[in-house]
């Protein structure tokens, strides 16, 4: 059962990372969620708005960050897409390999990846990427 | 208010810069680099990073933490950190940077840690 959808469209700026950030907060806030699940929501759309806005759009602000937050009984479902020219997730190094450790970039999938239950990336036909993000509010699958 | 504060005080050769704040991309990332690099320029290399106020941190933060140990560590310096929160220490576990970073509880610990 969708309990509340909720749409932004945000412009290419790292401002926007605030935004939704905010918007998400507030939509977690009603579904009384752990401090826990909030954080690791948080950090994951702070994330993945970063990586549409400077990777995606590189901060061309005519193109614009969609984000949709679907809140269901026990869990949210939160997608990110940008307009740019594709990306493939495979291509970003693991962060935590020895030979990695020391770069400073790369760590924002990851966070992604490791705060959320479910990840994908979907080059889109017509251009641009969305990553579709899913977080359990249940303890047992965190 | 700005997204980060940071204030320096020193310590012997040492300096202290106490961080209150945000280091997220943007003007956190850029105000904890502008920091470090003015440091070096007055090469001042021994540096002790008091994270008690930073409430929030992401990859980009993350990044300019590495790059600030980098940066130091080519100038023959130290950077170490002090008073981590929970979730700071937690996202430096998990990437594995506990590892590379010195990272102190106590103050006079960290001081005395420096050579």
């Amino acid at each position: 059962m969708t309990v509340e959808t909720t749409e932004l469209t945000l412009p290419s700026r790292i401002e926007s990372v605030e935004g939704a950030a905010v918007l998400i907060a507030r939509v977690l806030g009603s579904s009384g969620v752990s401090e826990e699940v909030a954080f690791a929501v948080d950090i994951a759309v702070r994330e993945a708005v970063t990586n549409a806005i400077l990777h995606g759009n590189k901060q061309d602000e005519s193109k614009a960050v969609h984000v949709t937050a679907r809140t269901f009984a026990n869990s949210m479902e939160i997608t990110v897409a940008d307009e740019g020219e594709g990306f493939d997730p495979a291509n970003v190094p693991n962060p935590t390999e020895s030979e990695n450790i020391l770069k400073t970039s790369g760590r924002g999938i990851f966070f992604i990846r490791t705060f959320m239950n479910d990840v994908e990336w979907v080059v889109r036909p017509g251009g641009g990427t969305t990553v579709k993000m899913m977080k359990s509010f249940l303890k047992d699958d965190r | 208010m700005a997204e980060l504060n940071i204030k320096e005080r020193t310590a012997g050769d040492i300096t202290v810069l106490d961080m209150d704040g945000r280091i997220t991309i943007g003007e956190g990332s850029v105000a904890l680099r502008s920091a470090i690099r003015r440091l070096l320029e007055e090469n001042k290399n021994k540096i002790l990073l008091n994270l008690s106020g930073v409430s929030y941190i992401d990859s980009s933060g993350i990044g300019e933490l590495v790059s600030s140990y980098t940066a130091i560590g080519k100038e023959s310096g130290q950077l170490k950190l002090l008073h981590l929160t929970d979730k700071l220490r937690d996202l430096l576990a998990i990437t594995k940077l506990l590892t590379v970073f010195d990272v102190y509880e106590g103050e006079s610990e960290a001081l005395n840690s420096f050579k």
